[in-house]
C-alpha cells in the first residue's frame, strides 16, 4: 500500500478497538515469566554451550601478548577465541567501533576474547585466567578540551541576519549548558544464543531492528544475509542501545562456529556502559534575542559532542530548535569532535532528549530577564501555520499551545509564584518548572503478513519488535479493527526474520508505521476475501465475525483459510510537512535547603501526538519517559576518567537510575488529535516525547524554588550546596 | 569466580579454626557483599567456612539493660526489634536507610560491619587499587572521587566505609564481640573495630585472621532523641554522600557520628562536645585535618548543613 497523500475518513474514525485503552495482550506472559526472553530459550536448540566476554583493560593501544594457555586447560572449557589471533570482523553501516578481532584497541572493555565452556561458571572462571598485556596509548578522552578543535558537521541552518539581530536585540541570553553521557541500563543487558547448521546462522537475540541486525551481521560475518535468521519475540528494554548488533551477537557467531555447537552470552553488567554505545555528553551554547514584547527575534543554538575516530555523528542535542519557536534570525550548527571514548550512538529521543535541556532553560531563564510567564513567553513566540523560516513547509498538526494551556490549568500553574525562592514547606524549597516539548515523528516502510485460519481466527506476522513498548497490543488492535474480529481472535507473532520486513523500534516511528503495515496486510487480505466471495473488499464492512457486502452477508469464515501480505510505504508528500508531536511538561520540586537533595513532588505530560492507539500502554510509555527524565536531571552520568578513558561508573550501584522512591504524582494526558499527514490510523508515536522536556520542567522548578541556576547536568547537590540559603 | 571449597561450621570456635587454619579462606554468611565481589574476583577466596548454621541469631537483654545481638541477626530482625526501635532509633533509622529490603532480609549483623568500599577503582580489577592489590597504586585519588573520603585519608587509599549500620553503632558505643581461633573471646569497641587506611589499605578493620564476630553489644540505652539522616544522590538504594548519626539531648549536648566521609564510622568525641555551639564548631573540629578532593570538598559544607537540619529537627 502507498501512502501517498494525507488519510481521508476511513475505519479507524468509528474504531471500537483502536484507540481503546486495552491491557498488554503479552501482559499474562510477562508477569508469570513465561515470555522467552534471548538468554533463557533453552529449548530452541539443544546443546547450548555458555561463552564469557573478556573487556579490554585499556582504552587505547594495541594488545601485545595474549596467553590463554591456562583458560584453554581450564575445567569445562570447549574453545577460547583471542582477539590477536583472529581477523577483524567488517564492519557495517550501523557499528562504527570495532566488535572482534585483531590486536588494536579503540575503547575501554572492546571484546578481545571470549571463552567457551559447558557452565557459565566454568566460562566465567575461565575467562578470569586469561593473561593480557597491552601497549597502551595516549588518547583523546576530554570534550571540553577538544571541544574547540570539532569539526561542524554538515552545514550551519541559517536564516536571516542572526548577529545583526542578536546584536540590537534589547533583550538576550548567552549561555552554555552541559549533559553528560548516559547509558541506556535496560533491564536485560545484550545476549544472544547463535547456532550453526552448516552455513545457515539462526541467533535468538534481543535487538530492537530484526532486519537491520540480519543485513549488518552479514556484513560483519561475511556471509549472505540469506542465511541468517534472527528472532527477537521480546525484549528486556531497549532504549536504542539494542537498534545495533553489538559484540554479544557476533562473538556468539563466532563462537558457537568455533565451538562446533550452539553458543550464550550475556553481557555482563560491567561491560554494558564501555562495551556498547552510549549517549554522549553535549556542551550546548544557545543565544536568544528577543523585544521587549517577548518575541525572539534571534534564535542560535550550537552544539559541541563527539564520537569515534571511525565514524557516527555526535549527539545532535540542536534537533527540536528549528522548529519550536518562531524567530525570523536564525543560527544552528552542531561540532562533533573525535573521541577515544566508546561509540555514542542512539538513545531514546537521540538529540532532543538532551537539547531540551539546554533550550528550555534558556526560555525560561529568558523569560525571567523579560519579567514574562515562561507560559507567555512560549506563546507569543508560537510559530504560525509554517515551519520558522520555511514558508512552503506545514506543521502537519501542532497543538503545542492547547497543551500548555491544558497543563497549566490542570497543574495549578497559576498559583506559581514568578519570583524564585520564597515558597517554604518546612525545610523544604518549594517551586515549579514547565518546558515545552518537541519530537520528530519519522515513518519507516513496514511490512506485515495476516493469515485467516478456517475458523475465522486472525494471525498476524511481522518482524516488528516489543521492545515493552507494547507493540503486541497496538498490532493485535489495528488487525481486530480492520478485520472485524474481538480482539482475542487475534494473535500476533513478532520479531522473527522470517516474518515480513517492518520498520522495527526505534526513533519513535514504531507504532504509526508498524500499525500502518498491518493495516496494509489486512486490507489486502480483505480484497482476498471479496475476490473469493465476489464483492468489493475495501467498500464491505468487516465488524463482529461478519462481512456487510452490499446486501449481504458473510461469515469472515466462509472465505476459509487464506493469507496475505503487504507493505506500507509512505510517500514523499510526507517531506512537504512538518511532522512532529508536542507536548507540554510541568514539574513541582521540594529542594532541602539543608542538604539540597531534590524530590520530585509531581509531574505532569500533555501530550499531542495525534491519535492514541492503546492509551494505557502510551501511558505507560510517557510515565516511563518521565522517570527516565528524571534520571537525565538529577542522577544519570557516565563518569569519564580521562586519565584512563573509561566511563568508571559502569555498574548499576555506580550509574543511578531513579528508584521508585524518586517518583512520586505522575500524569499523563493526551489531546484528542489526529494527524491524517502520518499514516492511515492518523497516529504518532509518543515513547520519545516523553523525555523531551521533562528533564528542563525539573530544572526549572529547581530554579523557581532556589533561585539558582545550574547548567551543568545531572543537577547534583554538590554543583549548588553552597549557594544554598545560610544556615540560621 | 574461582572455584573454592565450602564447609559448614558448627560452633564459633570450629569456625575461627577452619579460617585460620588454611590459608586463603574466608567465613561466609549472607553473602550479599563477599558473592558480589568474588563473581569480580576481586576476593578470590579458596576455602568458605559458612557460620550459617551458628545459633547466633537471637537478640538478648544484657544484665547493664543493654542489648546483645547475635553476628546473624538479619539487618531486618535487627531494625524490626522493638527495644532497637525504642530505645536505639537511631539504629533501625539507620538500617533501614540502607540497601533494599531483599538485601536487608539477607544481610547479617557482623556480615554488615565487613561490608567492602564501594570506590568504582576497587570495583574494577583493570585500574590500580592499593585495597585490592596491595601497593599497585591509589586509582581514586585524583580520579573520579565525589563520593570519596575527605577525612582520616592516605595517599595510599581515599576509600570510605560505605554502610549505615556501623555509623550509628558508632555513636551508641556498641561494642563487638569475637571469638579467636584459639577459643578465646575478645572484645573490641567500636571505635577501634574499623580502622584508617594508612599504610595498609587492604586491611578494612582490626580482626585478627580467622577471628569470629559472635556479638554486637549495645550499652544501656542513653535516652536523647535518635536522628540518622543519610543524603545521596537518589532517595533509596544508593551509598551515602554523607550520612549523620545523632542523638541530641534536650540541653543540646549529644553524641554525633558522620557516615560515607573516611574508612570508618567518623566520629570525634572532641567535636561532638561542641554541639551546644551548633553544626560548624562540630563540624570544624571533626574535619579538622580533612584532604578532601576538588570532586568532594562539597561534604564538609554537607556534613554541617545536614547536621545543621538535624538539630533544627531536634529543637522543633
Amino acid at each position: 500500500m502507498k501512502f501517498d497523500a494525507p488519510a481521508g475518513k476511513n475505519l479507524f474514525d468509528n474504531a471500537r478497538i483502536v484507540g481503546k485503552s486495552t491491557r498488554r495482550i503479552d501482559g499474562p506472559l510477562k508477569v508469570t515469566g513465561a515470555a522467552p526472553y534471548a538468554y533463557e530459550r533453552h529449548d530452541v536448540v539443544p546443546n547450548q554451550a555458555y561463552g564469557w566476554i573478556v573487556g579490554a583493560g585499556i582504552a587505547k593501544g594495541r594488545i601485545t601478548a595474549m596467553d590463554t594457555s591456562d583458560a584453554e586447560a581450564a575445567p569445562g572449557v570447549i574453545a577460547v577465541l583471542a582477539a590477536p589471533k583472529m581477523q577483524p570482523v567488517g564492519s557495517s553501516n550501523f557499528n562504527y567501533a570495532p566488535l572482534f578481532g585483531g590486536s588494536e584497541v579503540t575503547h575501554y572493555h572492546q571484546a578481545i576474547a571470549c571463552v567457551v565452556a559447558e557452565t557459565f561458571e566454568e566460562a566465567r572462571a575461565a575467562a578470569a585466567m586469561i593473561r593480557t598485556r597491552y601497549d597502551r596509548a595516549e588518547g583523546n578522552f576530554d570534550l571540553e578540551a577538544n571541544k574547540d578543535a570539532a569539526p561542524m558537521s554538515g552545514e550551519p541552518k541559517t536564516r536571516g541576519d542572526f548577529d545583526s539581530a542578536f546584536a540590537s536585540a534589547p533583550v538576550t541570553l548567552d549561555e552554555t549548558y552541559h549533559t553528560p553521557g548516559e547509558s541506556h541500563s535496560m533491564m536485560e543487558p545484550h545476549s544472544t544464543i547463535a547456532s550453526w547448521q552448516g552455513d545457515q546462522l539462526t541467533l535468538w537475540t534481543s535487538n530492537q531492528m530484526i532486519d537491520w541486525a540480519k543485513n549488518a551481521l552479514a556484513s560483519i560475518l561475511g556471509i549472505e544475509a540469506a542465511n541468517i535468521r534472527v528472532d527477537s519475540p521480546y525484549l528486556g528494554g531497549g532504549f536504542g542501545g539494542k537498534l545495533f548488533v553489538r559484540a554479544d551477537a557476533v562473538v556468539a557467531a563466532l563462537a558457537a562456529k568455533e565451538a562446533g555447537r550452539p553458543v550464550k552470552i550475556m553481557l555482563q553488567r560491567p561491560l554494558v556502559a564501555n562495551n556498547t554505545t552510549h549517549r554522549q555528553a553535549t556542551i550546548q551554547r544557545i543565544r536568544l534575542g528577543a523585544q521587549q514584547d517577548g518575541k525572539i527575534t534571534a534564535i542560535a543554538h550550537e552544539n559541541w559532542s563527539y564520537n569515534v575516530p571511525s565514524g557516527g555523528s555526535g549527539e545532535t542535542a540542536t534537533a527540536q530548535t528549528p522548529v519550536l519557536y518562531a524567530g525570523d534570525n536564525r543560527y544552528v550548527a552542531e561540532y562533533c569532535a573525535e573521541l577515544d571514548l566508546p561509540e555514542g550512538n542512539a538513545m531514546r529521543a537521540p538529540g532532543e532528549a538532551p537539547g531540551h535541556l539546554a533550550l528550555e532553560v534558556a526560555i525560561d531563564e529568558l523569560a525571567e530577564k523579560l519579567g514574562m510567564d515562561p507560559i507567555a513567553l512560549r506563546e507569543v513566540n508560537e510559530p504560525g501555520k509554517t515551519v520558522p523560516g520555511q514558508p512552503q513547509k506545514e506543521f502537519s498538526e501542532r497543538n503545542l499551545v492547547r497543551c500548555i494551556k491544558e497543563g497549566a490549568q490542570r497543574f495549578g500553574w497559576s498559583a506559581r509564584n514568578a519570583k524564585p525562592g520564597l515558597v517554604r514547606d518546612g525545610r523544604y524549597l518549594v517551586g515549579m518548572g514547565m518546558a515545552a516539548g518537541f519530537r520528530g515523528s519519522p515513518t519507516m516502510k513496514s511490512g506485515a503478513r495476516v493469515k485467516l485460519a478456517a475458523n475465522g481466527h486472525i494471525t498476524v506476522e511481522t518482524d516488528m519488535t516489543d521492545i515493552g513498548t507494547g507493540s503486541y497490543t497496538i498490532i493485535a488492535q489495528t488487525a481486530a479493527e480492520t478485520m472485524g474480529v474481538p480482539l482475542d481472535h487475534v494473535t500476533v507473532e513478532l520479531g522473527d526474520s522470517l516474518y515480513p520486513v517492518s520498520a522495527g523500534s526505534g526513533g519513535q516511528w514504531g507504532a504509526a508505521s508498524s500499525t500502518a503495515g498491518v493495516y496494509a496486510a489486512c486490507v489486502a487480505l480483505r480484497r482476498k476475501i471479496g475476490e473469493a466471495l465476489g464483492f468489493d473488499g475495501d467498500a464491505a464492512t468487516f465488524a463482529d465475525g461478519n462481512i456487510v457486502a452490499g446486501d449481504a452477508t458473510h461469515a469472515l469464515t466462509d472465505a476459509g483459510a487464506m493469507s496475505a501480505e503487504d507493505t506500507i510505504e509512505f510517500g514523499k508528500f510526507q517531506q512537504d510537512y512538518s511532522i512532529g508531536t508536542y507536548a507540554a511538561h510541568f514539574c513541582e520540586v521540594a529542594v532541602d535547603a539543608y542538604t539540597g537533595e531534590t524530590h520530585v513532588r509531581r509531574m505532569l505530560s500533555v501530550c499531542d501526538s495525534g491519535r492514541i492507539l492503546n492509551p494505557l500502554s502510551a501511558r505507560s510509555q510517557v510515565i516511563g519517559a518521565m522517570v527516565m527524565s528524571v534520571g537525565m536531571a538529577l542522577s544519570e552520568e557516565l563518569a569519564v576518567d580521562p586519565r584512563f578513558g573509561l566511563f568508571v561508573n559502569h555498574d548499576l550501584a555506580g550509574y543511578e537510575v531513579p528508584v521508585h522512591a524518586d517518583i512520586q504524582e505522575q500524569e499523563v494526558v493526551f489531546l484528542d488529535t489526529l494527524d491524517p499527514a502520518v499514516s492511515p490510523l492518523k497516529a504518532k508515536g509518543v515513547g520519545e516525547l516523553g523525555i523531551c522536556g521533562p528533564g528542563a520542567a525539573i530544572a526549572n522548578a529547581i530554579y523557581n524554588a532556589t533561585g539558582i541556576r545550574v547548567r551543568e547536568y545531572p543537577l547534583t547537590l554538590d554543583k549548588y550546596l553552597d549557594r544554598l540559603p545560610a544556615l540560621v | 569466580m574461582k572455584a573454592f571449597t565450602y564447609e559448614r561450621a558448627k560452633s564459633p570456635a570450629e569456625a575461627a579454626a577452619a579460617v585460620a587454619g588454611r590459608e586463603g579462606a574466608k567465613f561466609i554468611a549472607g553473602g550479599t557483599n563477599l558473592l558480589d565481589l568474588m563473581k569480580l574476583e576481586i576476593e578470590a577466596p579458596t576455602h568458605l567456612v559458612d557460620v550459617q548454621d551458628l545459633a547466633l541469631d537471637q537478640i538478648e537483654e544484657t544484665s547493664d539493660g543493654g542489648l546483645r545481638i547475635g553476628a546473624l541477626v538479619s539487618n531486618t530482625a535487627l531494625a524490626a526489634h522493638p527495644k532497637v526501635r525504642k530505645d536505639y532509633a537511631v539504629l533501625t533509622r539507620a538500617i533501614v536507610a540502607g540497601a533494599s529490603g531483599q538485601l536487608r532480609n539477607k544481610a547479617t549483623t557482623a556480615g554488615n560491619l565487613l561490608q567492602r568500599t564501594r570506590c568504582p577503582y576497587f570495583y574494577d580489577p583493570n585500574l590500580p587499587c592499593n585495597k585490592r592489590v596491595p601497593n599497585s597504586g591509589c586509582a581514586a585519588a585524583e580520579g573520579f572521587s565525589r563520593q570519596l573520603a575527605v577525612v582520616g585519608t592516605s595517599d595510599k587509599c581515599i576509600a570510605t566505609y560505605p554502610g549505615d549500620m556501623a555509623i550509628a553503632m558508632r555513636v551508641l558505643d556498641a561494642v563487638v564481640e569475637t571469638v579467636t581461633p584459639d577459643g578465646k573471646t575478645r572484645t573490641i569497641p567500636m571505635a577501634e573495630f574499623h580502622r584508617l587506611p594508612g599504610d595498609k589499605p587492604w586491611l578494612d578493620n582490626t580482626l585478627g585472621k580467622g577471628e569470629l564476630i559472635v556479638s554486637v553489644r549495645l550499652p544501656a540505652p542513653v535516652g536523647g532523641q535518635h536522628f540518622y539522616q543519610k543524603v545521596r544522590d537518589r532517595r533509596s538504594y544508593a551509598f551515602a554522600l554523607v550520612s549523620v548519626a545523632a542523638i541530641l539531648n534536650d540541653d543540646g549536648t549529644g553524641r554525633v557520628a558522620f557516615g560515607g566521609v573516611a574508612h570508618k564510622p567518623w566520629r570525634v568525641e572532641a567535636a561532638e562536645a561542641l554541639l551546644p555551639q551548633g553544626a560548624g564548631a562540630v563540624v570544624a573540629k571533626a574535619f579538622e585535618g580533612a584532604s578532601p578532593t576538588e570532586h568532594n570538598k562539597y561534604k564538609i559544607t554537607l556534613a554541617e548543613r545536614t547536621l545543621a537540619g538535624v538539630i533544627a529537627e531536634a529543637r522543633s
